[in-house]
């Protein structure tokens, strides 16, 4: 099948904030957006106007209810896209070499010539991060936008994948997860930045910062606000000698 | 593994980027149009522009699927079949102007209240309102009555400002962030920015919602409150901070009319009313001379527990007033929580944050301004409370009252336009008194005499006839809701049927889906657009729609005017009009055929100068000449008063160029082309805070021709609108009988909370539930959620139901309900929900499709599953004993209630689809292609198959 490589130079992914993602799907429609007209063949949609459609996508948003032991429930909105492991068991399960990791970056892509659509690689992958388009056959993932990072084309400041550079909340952030300077691996240090699902072994490359805590539990001991009727002459005593007091 | 050749790595966006503004919400955020050939190939958000600083959202970024969408219409229609069928044919534009422009020619010269014009998502309100002015109906008006005009209002009339468009939250500087009644919309993409900035700092956010998804799911502090009772919520956290003294009473003294006297003599034609000298200017007590002075006085220092005695009456203070009312146990958060369904001691606890956060983290802005009574200042005082309410608010029939009491609330923190609170955005702040007031007076062949839009001050500004009877169709500005800024277009169809206040003849909508999703009680106001008298004429005699897409309410014209889609066409965002500004800066900005249409179809704005110019009407015509060939023409050579112009960009001095007043520039669309598509006018530094009392404000905004005279008045903690109509409800006023009551009620001077009227209809016991909508981020305001991509992110709409509902109804997984309310009853598919208030059940709107409409297939579930709750909310409430059907909307501003609507629900046998099933109406666009590839150039080849892969690959 196809080999990982035992190295790569740099480790690109996206961190990705649970505490301010609000499930506004913006990523996940600039995603198909630009994936469409650029990378393979275009991110096909079927049944489009009927009963069942189904297109390809390439990042998701999933939401989920928690219900805390202690608390109110609550939803956190889960964006989800190849996570471009460090054991990719969708790229040993390539039987045509269609699917690689690249050596430079850790990337992960499909040579879009070489599928043969057997879907082996959607089975592997443990996150369900791979569709096959329904029109052409062939498998789409998240390629990182590979051709906008390094795209010259771009100005310098747009060189970052479509999700990113169109998040309204600043939820995403891209960068080298290898340099421990970087952006991304500072955030991933400060606030505990977690691997989805780790038990699985791939060693995925993308993180997820968890949500902060909430709905602290309400302390009764807590110094509430002290009345000031309790005071001579009670609330207008009050008024009287701080409007005194402003002059 | 070395990468091959097998992708392009450095791809060309496109050959050209065109920026122009997105039309896909009310944001109305820059976007980057990038061209291959005349082709667009994607579209992302401007870096450069002030509201999205290029970020996009899903439906900005969905766009493209819009200006290409199946549903787009083609050409102009005549209908052929009956109303609602939706079988057309199609006709020339010289026909269809033709027969539209004959028909209201007569209506004006005959009786141009025959004309109701109502226009829905309109961002050209400052142009469609100006051409129904010249045309001379008074019934006009824009969509703000079924949506959020509670927070304009409430906002206008209390500190001549407002949420969202008017106002902003300090995102820089705030620390504490309270949301209410928000879900993702209004608006959109500034509100994530500005939480990603607060989260971002560890500034708290809390969210004051009964549903708990989006915004409201990634704030710190959740309060799932009980619909309708926020108004309750927020008159506890003020009683709780009145009880304490964390108030700021120099701000309220200065800024506030908290130190003005109220009229205290019952015998009195003003009692109630502020007192006032010669020149009608509030007086206060003031400190230092123990007299009253006015207000604005130059070192004058009002006296909050101000009593003066005078004629054998006592004049107190508005804060003496104040402190009576809220300082009652009544709204302690022990009575008032089990009543809000949140615990007290989370009301204390807010209470506490606000307290601290306000007044222990504030500090002293440097920031040297003078105020109008002459004082000069070198810091402004910060107060890091930042606040901002939506729909949950307005959309109740205490939403006036509540939204008040927020920015009341805001007030005591002394939080309004200071670093940290939130602060105004230019034009304003401008007074409701600085306001035009209505206008409704109409003669054959005259234009009306003012504009249909103001702001009445009292009885006298009201719409009404001597003996009561409303003039205008919607009967805003009547008694029945006094202060109804935007119109109530969710009453024009009904009223229209019923012939109450009168009949009409022609129907004219521009981008409102009024048989649909914007309308109450959605079957039978069908049946209403498609009803015929004993004799087979049509009730409503003639429906004219301008659209782009094939919806619902296109069904029902007789004629269609098909739109344009907003790629193809000019618009202005103008600072006449609802403008894109931001605190420190003002902007406008446009829109402009990135790419021509390839459909018969024209602006609907330039259609509208057709019509005029067909008609003759004056500001259109001069001399028998047309003053503008198109939108384009009027953007640029327009002038509302002289100098100034829908665009503020660029006008003409004597020595060149400049912004603001100045005169018309032929060249001006070009100059907002060559610079992105919008224009920014910065806040000069010495008028950035504090801008209602701030010489250096008013000097500005008179320069840039926001107003023509400074306007400066005291903060309205006190209303005396509200207070004159709550006279005329008195004995001896000259309310009519049936609204005396509920006038005396609700028109208080400060701000009140009452039950949601269904309360007084549907009986709480009977009908438990309260059912609500929100929009969902990805649709939200966006005309046509039907897109390819979107209907896949949104393409189901269960009822949402909260746990305790759900267990007791043993409800499972693919079940379905009937939901019932006092008004009627539709049968959906339900799902369960644990992060949502007891009391409540929602659903997503205006994903429900009819069969037929959007170029879907009438099997898809939008049709099929999909509902609307519309069809259970009335627009009259049920008549109960005094002959009178009220309408479901605020008494004080005609806001729609659309939340007010109280349901039960059972557990029904799954049917097929969801009920009431309207019949399908023919799609005059046909039925949208099975397989869509969006991609620049020709279409995708078809699929190999496996097999012919696998040769390909082997063999």
């Amino acid at each position: 099948m196809t080999d990982l490589p035992t190295h790569t130079e740099k480790t690109l992914g996206l961190v990705i904030d649970l505490d301010t993602c609000v499930g506004c799907h913006a990523c996940v429609v600039a995603c198909k957006a630009w994936n469409t007209e650029n990378y393979g063949a275009p991110l096909s949609d079927t049944d489009a106007h009927g009963a069942t459609p189904s297109g390809a996508w390439l990042n998701r948003v999933h939401s989920y209810e928690v219900t805390p032991e202690a608390g109110p429930p609550r939803i956190v909105h889960f964006p989800k896209s190849c996570l471009h492991c460090q054991d990719a068991p969708c790229v040993t399960v390539c039987p045509t070499g269609a699917s690689y990791k690249r050596t430079e970056d850790g990337i992960v892509l499909v040579n879009e010539a070489e599928c043969i659509g057997c879907g082996l690689c959607a089975w592997a992958c443990p996150y369900g991060a791979r569709e096959q388009d329904p029109s052409q056959k062939v498998m789409k993932k998240c390629t990182l936008c590979v051709d906008r990072i390094d795209n010259h084309n771009l100005p310098e400041i747009d060189r970052e994948p479509a999700c990113v550079r169109t998040c309204p909340a600043k939820a995403r952030h891209f960068g080298d997860l290898s340099d421990p300077e970087s952006h991304v691996s500072r955030l991933v240090a400060e606030r505990g930045g977690m691997d989805l699902a780790p038990e699985q072994g791939t060693r995925p490359v993308n993180k997820y910062l968890p949500p902060r805590q909430k709905d602290e539990e309400i302390d009764i001991l807590a110094p509430l606000l002290a009345p000031v009727d309790q005071e001579p002459g009670g609330f207008l005593g009050w008024l009287d000698r701080t409007l005194d007091r402003l002059g | 593994m070395k990468d091959s050749p097998h992708f392009d790595p450095a791809p060309r966006l496109g050959d050209e980027v065109r920026k122009t503004t997105c039309y896909m919400c009310a944001c109305r955020c820059g976007i980057d149009v990038h061209m291959k050939g005349e082709e667009i190939a994607y579209i992302e958000g401007n870096r450069d522009h002030p509201i999205n600083k290029g970020v996009l959202c899903a439906k900005g970024a969905a766009g493209i699927m819009q200006h290409t969408s199946a549903a787009r219409l083609r050409a102009p229609l005549k209908r052929v079949g009956e109303r609602g069928e939706g079988k057309f044919q199609e006709i020339t534009w010289d026909e269809a102007l033709t027969t539209v422009a004959d028909r209201l020619s007569h209506i004006r010269a005959t009786d141009p209240k025959k004309l109701a014009f109502f226009t829905g998502r309109d961002q050209s309100q400052s142009f469609t309102g100006f051409w129904a002015q010249q045309f001379g109906t008074p019934n006009y008006a824009a969509h703000g009555g079924f949506c959020s005009v509670n927070m304009a209002a409430a906002g206008i009339y209390t500190i001549g400002g407002a949420f969202w468009e008017f106002m902003s939250p300090d995102w820089e500087n705030a620390q504490l962030f309270l949301l209410f009644g928000t879900a993702e919309d209004h608006d959109s993409n500034p509100i994530k920015l500005g939480l990603a900035k607060l989260k971002e700092r560890g500034a708290k956010v809390i969210a004051v919602n009964p549903i708990r998804t989006g915004y409201n799911a990634i704030a710190d502090e959740w309060v799932g409150i009980t619909p309708g009772t926020d108004g309750l919520f927020v008159l506890s956290l003020i009683h709780c901070l009145l009880r304490s003294g964390k108030v700021d009473l120099d701000y309220l003294a200065r800024w506030t009319n908290a130190g003005c006297l109220v009229d205290g003599d019952p015998k009195s034609p003003t009692h109630g009313l502020l007192l006032k000298d010669d020149r009608g200017t509030p007086l206060v007590l003031d400190r230092a001379t123990r007299k009253p002075r006015p207000w604005d006085a130059a070192g004058v220092k009002p006296d909050l527990s101000g009593r003066y005695r005078r004629a054998g009456a006592t004049h107190r203070s508005v804060f003496l007033h104040i402190a009576d009312r809220y300082l009652s146990e009544d709204y302690a958060p022990e009575r008032i929580g089990p009543k809000c369904g949140i615990d007290p001691a989370q009301i204390h606890r807010i209470a506490a944050d606000l307290a601290h956060t306000a007044f222990d983290q504030s500090w002293q802005h440097k920031q040297d301004w003078t105020d109008m009574r002459g004082q000069r200042h070198t810091h402004v005082t910060a107060r890091p409370v930042a606040m901002h309410a939506m729909r949950g608010i307005s959309a109740h029939s205490n939403g006036f009252q509540t939204a008040r009491a927020i920015h009341f609330l805001q007030l005591l923190l002394g939080s309004i336009d200071v670093p940290g609170g939130s602060r105004f955005k230019p034009p304003y702040p401008k007074p409701a008194h600085a306001h035009p007031r209505p206008h409704a007076g109409c003669k054959p062949g005259q234009p009306l005499d003012g504009p249909h839009l103001g702001f009445p001050q009292g009885p006298e500004d009201l719409l009404v006839e001597a003996d009561g009877t409303p003039k205008r169709l919607d009967k805003a500005f009547s008694w029945e809701n006094p202060l109804s800024i935007h119109g109530l277009m969710h009453m024009v169809i009904s009223n229209a049927y019923a012939g109450d206040p009168y009949e009409i003849d022609t129907l004219f909508l521009y981008m409102a889906n009024m048989a649909w999703n914007s309308t109450m009680n959605t079957s039978q106001v069908m049946g209403m657009l498609s009803d015929k008298d004993e004799d087979g004429n049509h009730v409503i005699p003639f429906i004219v729609c301008a659209d782009a897409y094939s919806s619902e309410i296109v069904a029902y014209a007789d004629i269609v005017l098909p739109d344009t889609t907003y790629l193809e066409r000019h618009d202005c965002i103008s600072l006449l009009d609802r403008p894109i500004s931001e605190p420190d800066h003002a902007a406008d900005a446009i829109r402009w055929p990135v790419v021509a249409p390839d459909r018969d179809v024209r602006p609907f704005q330039t259609v509208l100068i057709d019509l005029a110019n067909r008609m003759g009407l004056p500001g259109f015509v001069a001399d028998g000449q047309p003053l503008y060939a198109d939108y384009a023409d009027y953007m640029a050579n327009h002038e509302r008063r002289p100098g100034v112009g829908p665009l503020a960009g660029w006008r003409i001095a004597e020595t060149g160029l400049t912004d603001g007043r100045g005169q018309p520039n032929g060249g001006q669309i070009d100059q907002y082309i060559k610079h992105g598509g919008f224009k920014t006018y910065e806040v000069p530094q010495a008028a950035r805070y504090m801008k209602t009392f701030n010489t250096a404000w008013w000097d500005w905004s008179q320069q840039m021709g926001f107003t023509d005279a400074p306007a400066p008045a005291p903060f309205a903690l006190w209303s005396e609108p509200l207070r004159r109509f709550q006279m005329a409800a008195e004995d001896g006023g000259p309310c009519p009988e049936p609204y005396r009551a509920r006038m005396r009620l609700t028109h208080d001077p400060l701000p009140i909370w009452y039950a949601p009227l269904e309360d007084g209809h549907a009986d709480p016991y009977e009908y438990p539930y309260y059912a609500l909508t929100q929009r969902p981020a990805a649709m939200y305001h966006s005309w046509g959620g039907q897109n390819v991509w979107l209907r896949q992110i949104h393409g189901r709409n269960p009822l949402y139901l909260p746990t305790k509902l759900w267990e007791k109804c043993k409800f499972q997984d693919g079940d379905w309900a009937r939901v019932a309310s006092v008004h009627g009853e539709i049968t959906v598919p339900v799902a369960h929900m644990a992060a949502l208030n007891e009391n409540t059940v929602w659903t997503w709107n205006a994903v429900g499709k009819r069969r037929g409409a959007w170029a879907l297939s009438p099997k898809a579930p939008e049709a099929t599953k999909g509902f609307l709750l519309n069809h259970i909310i009335h627009e009259l409430h049920p008549e109960k004993g005094d002959g009178l059907r009220w309408s479901n909307s605020d008494p004080i501003t005609g806001q729609a209630a659309w939340f007010d609507c109280r349901v039960k629900v059972e557990k029904v046998k799954a049917p097929k689809v969801s009920h009431p099933a309207i019949v399908r109406q023919d799609s005059p666009v046909g039925q949208g292609p099975a397989i869509v590839a969006r991609h620049t150039g020709a279409a995708a080849d078809p699929a190999p198959s496996l097999l012919d892969r696998l040769k390909a690959r082997f063999l």
